[in-house]
């Protein structure tokens, strides 16, 4: 690289959340966003002052119906006089946009950034708003499951995965959500025959198979080395980030196991030094929307050979208490604002990391994974975060 | 201390009131084969690719990711979109430079007003709970700030029709303009601005390739280096601004050290007259700079690249030997809400 000073290193230094719900009419969107924000500057013990920069992202803005709803949230977020960056990549945003946040101190252009991920799904009906016809475009039929549905029946064709292993994961997601405060849906009566009974809304995906539509707001203050020294807290480092992108359809596209995911995993394992993603991440919060996604994305992702991800769910690796824990927070299919779904998964995996997960901690964890897809799943953006700050 | 990064080319369309035989992504695949062809890149050889967009222009959800197929996102690509104006896109990229990931970025925006009413859609930028239910429109808000400005005795309407008149009069030698030459100050479309006061409604698209360090001149002859860039925002509330100010854009100037050494072009993006005056204030521009050669928005509008066509402008006047150092400026939201600002120069003659 030409220039180039070496990056500063990155550290995950505040962390807030909302409680997520179907419909939070108590807040307008700036209060949601705002308590989110406040949360996390308290875990920093940092006040609107130590801001240098603000970067929100969210999914659709026809979610809300408000057009680029940053310009109206400036004030909510302590932003006047600051920099404020909206990013948005579909599904995978906030995933991105904490990767922008991370790139703003890495590239030592700010010292302490807050960044931000939200969406008020009550304000709209989210399945319909991603349901418009497109002229000249496949149409992607009812809401997301429509489009995913078939993948996943490629997948369990092409793996022979017996039926049971989505409900397995839905039936593990769920649970995990009992021991998170902040999750949306807290089934204390679950059991796996309740969510294989549960009716097919996309076969092969049932009811409790899906993601809910949840009102939430997820924000974290990331900072530079020097940050990092003055925090309250144990922070998390960022030991790799990457995105990558592919067409939403061409011949030779592979839905299943999309090239870009792959391409955006290795990425990150590279410039965190991990030779196997398996013994060397202790816990991974994944993007899986509908259960399924979860051997897929372990597939995908590097964490089981081609056609052997359902074994790892089956046989119990990715509980809570497994081997490699998946979605310990109860993941997308127990709370989805959808824009802030991706920032979530990444800051749930910097709880871990920092040893800040309350009841659903993995005992040690000591380097976890973020990620997040979105689009057709044609959009990456994953993170890694330990506990110890990155050797370069 | 920023990495050395530069513009190295500069593509746009012609712009047009209505582009309606075209969809997004035909608009937008010739800008970026002439950026590519400018270069001699491929997509593969790009580190970075960013754009700005508007899903409510477009009218639907996810309306980028068509865009992408004009790209050829294939391999796979390292990539990000704001749902901001092209120059914020061109910002992230930046950054992304700065950390040193990559050494070169793609960067486009487009949009297209004519299947709406630009003016109404501007509305839902409001704030959704007081002020967009009355459907203020994007004229009379910038009506608003045009007589606060006339009120304070920083203009009148004589010098308003002056810059509206010197604007069309440059785009004569911008074959890409939506408006040239005369175009008459017409009535009063809300009072004091009258339709000359105005942009044109068009649609239309933009890009640039960026460069860092040695790289940017192995692509082009002459680089226009980004000295600084900063961007700053302000309260949303029309009420508690001073409208007849832009500190925000004089803080990014500020920040982009656009007042250590003076310029000798600006490309504003102001679509109203009136803001070019409240900008020319915040700036401090003095009478020997050339602003907005190119006709700036009052010759071209196209909502969500004019602002990045304001930097790729100034980047062309630096690649063509035309300007030295020069200030490329982008707006976003109500009456110049957020401000971006970046200082452009071209190496020694």
């Amino acid at each position: 690289m030409s220039n180039a000073p070496g990056k500063e290193p990155v550290a995950v230094v505040g962390i807030g959340q909302t409680e997520h719900v179907a419909a939070r009419r108590d807040v307008s969107i700036a209060g949601l966003v705002r308590e989110a924000a406040l949360r996390a500057l308290t875990d920093a013990e940092l006040t609107w002052a130590d801001i240098d920069a603000v970067v929100i992202g969210k999914a659709p803005d026809f979610f809300e119906g408000v057009m680029m709803p940053e310009l109206y949230l400036a004030d909510a977020l302590g932003a006047v006089g600051k920099p404020m960056l909206r990013v948005h990549t579909a599904g995978s945003v906030g995933g991105s946009t904490a990767l922008v946040a991370a790139s703003l101190v890495a590239g030592r252009v700010h010292g302490t950034v807050l960044t931000l991920a939200f969406e008020k799904q009550s304000e709209s009906n989210a399945m319909w708003g991603l349901s418009l016809p497109v002229p000249f475009q496949q149409p992607l039929l009812a809401g997301a499951g429509g489009f995913f549905a078939p993948h996943v029946r490629a997948y369990m064709r092409r793996t022979g995965a017996p039926d049971a292993v989505g409900s397995l994961v839905a039936y593990k997601d769920r649970r995990n959500a009992l021991k998170n405060p902040y999750a949306h849906l807290h089934e204390h009566d679950i059991t796996l025959e309740k969510v294989q009974a549960s009716p097919m809304l996309w076969d092969p995906i049932r009811y409790s198979e899906t993601c809910p539509s949840s009102d939430g707001a997820c924000a974290m203050v990331l900072a530079d080395r020097a940050g990092a020294a003055r925090a309250p807290r144990p922070p998390a480092w960022l030991h790799g980030g990457a995105m990558r992108s592919e067409p939403t359809m061409f011949a030779g596209k592979d839905f299943v196991s999309p090239q870009a995911g792959k391409d955006c995993a290795a990425d990150v394992y590279r410039q965190a030094g991990i030779a196997d993603p398996r013994r060397e991440i202790d816990a991974v919060e994944m993007y899986v929307p509908f259960s399924w996604y979860e051997p897929m994305w372990l597939e995908n992702l590097g964490f089981a050979d081609e056609g052997e991800g359902w074994k790892l769910t089956e046989s119990g690796v990715t509980e809570l208490d497994g081997d490699l824990p998946v979605n310990m927070s109860g993941g997308v299919l127990s709370t989805n604002p959808i824009g802030a779904s991706g920032m979530i998964r990444f800051a749930e995996a910097a709880l871990q990391v920092r040893g800040q997960a309350g009841e659903h901690q993995v005992p040690g964890a000591r380097r976890a994974l973020g990620h997040a897809y979105g689009g057709g799943s044609q959009f990456f953006a994953m993170w890694l975060v330990g506990a110890e700050p990155p050797l370069s | 201390m920023n990495r050395d990064v530069a513009i190295v080319a500069f593509g746009q369309t012609g712009h047009r009131r209505a582009c309606d035989e075209l969809s997004e992504v035909e608009m937008l695949m010739p800008v970026l084969h002439e950026v590519l062809a400018a270069t001699g890149l491929k997509t593969s050889d790009i580190g970075f690719t960013c754009s700005g967009s508007s899903d409510y222009l477009a009218g639907r959800a996810f309306s980028f990711t068509m865009a992408l197929d004009g790209v050829g996102a294939w391999p796979p690509i390292s990539e990000s979109h704001v749902e901001m104006d092209g120059a914020w896109a061109l910002y992230e990229a930046w950054v992304k430079l700065q950390t040193g990931d990559a050494d070169t970025a793609l960067v486009y925006a487009y949009g297209k007003s004519s299947p709406g009413s630009v003016r109404d859609v501007l509305t839902r930028q409001l704030d959704p709970y007081y002020v967009a239910p009355l459907w203020p429109d994007s004229v009379a808000l910038a009506a608003l700030q045009a007589q606060a400005l006339i009120d304070a005795g920083e203009t009148d309407e004589p010098a308003l029709a002056g810059v509206a008149a010197r604007s069309r009069d440059a785009a004569h030698a911008n074959s890409h303009a939506q408006l040239r030459g005369p175009v008459p100050h017409g009535d009063y479309l809300v009072r004091p601005l009258r339709t000359g006061d105005c942009p044109p409604i068009g649609d239309g698209a933009a890009a640039v390739v960026l460069a860092a360090g040695e790289r940017a001149r192995e692509l082009c002859g002459r680089p226009a280096w980004i000295r600084g860039v900063d961007h700053r925002i302000e309260p949303h509330g029309l009420g508690v601004r001073d409208l007849t100010d832009s500190p925000s854009t004089r803080l990014a100037a500020e920040r982009a050290g656009a007042f250590v050494r003076p310029v000798d072009t600006a490309e504003l993006h102001a679509p109203f007259t009136s803001q070019e005056v409240v900008l020319c204030r915040a700036l401090r521009l003095g009478d020997d700079v050339t602003v907005n050669p190119s006709g700036g928005a009052l010759a071209a509008n196209p909502v969500m690249a004019a602002g990045l066509i304001r930097l790729g402008e100034a980047a062309a006047r630096i690649h063509r030997g035309t300007s030295d150092r020069a200030l490329a400026h982008a707006t976003s939201g109500p009456c110049l809400q957020q401000n971006l600002v970046a200082v452009l120069e071209g190496d020694p003659r």
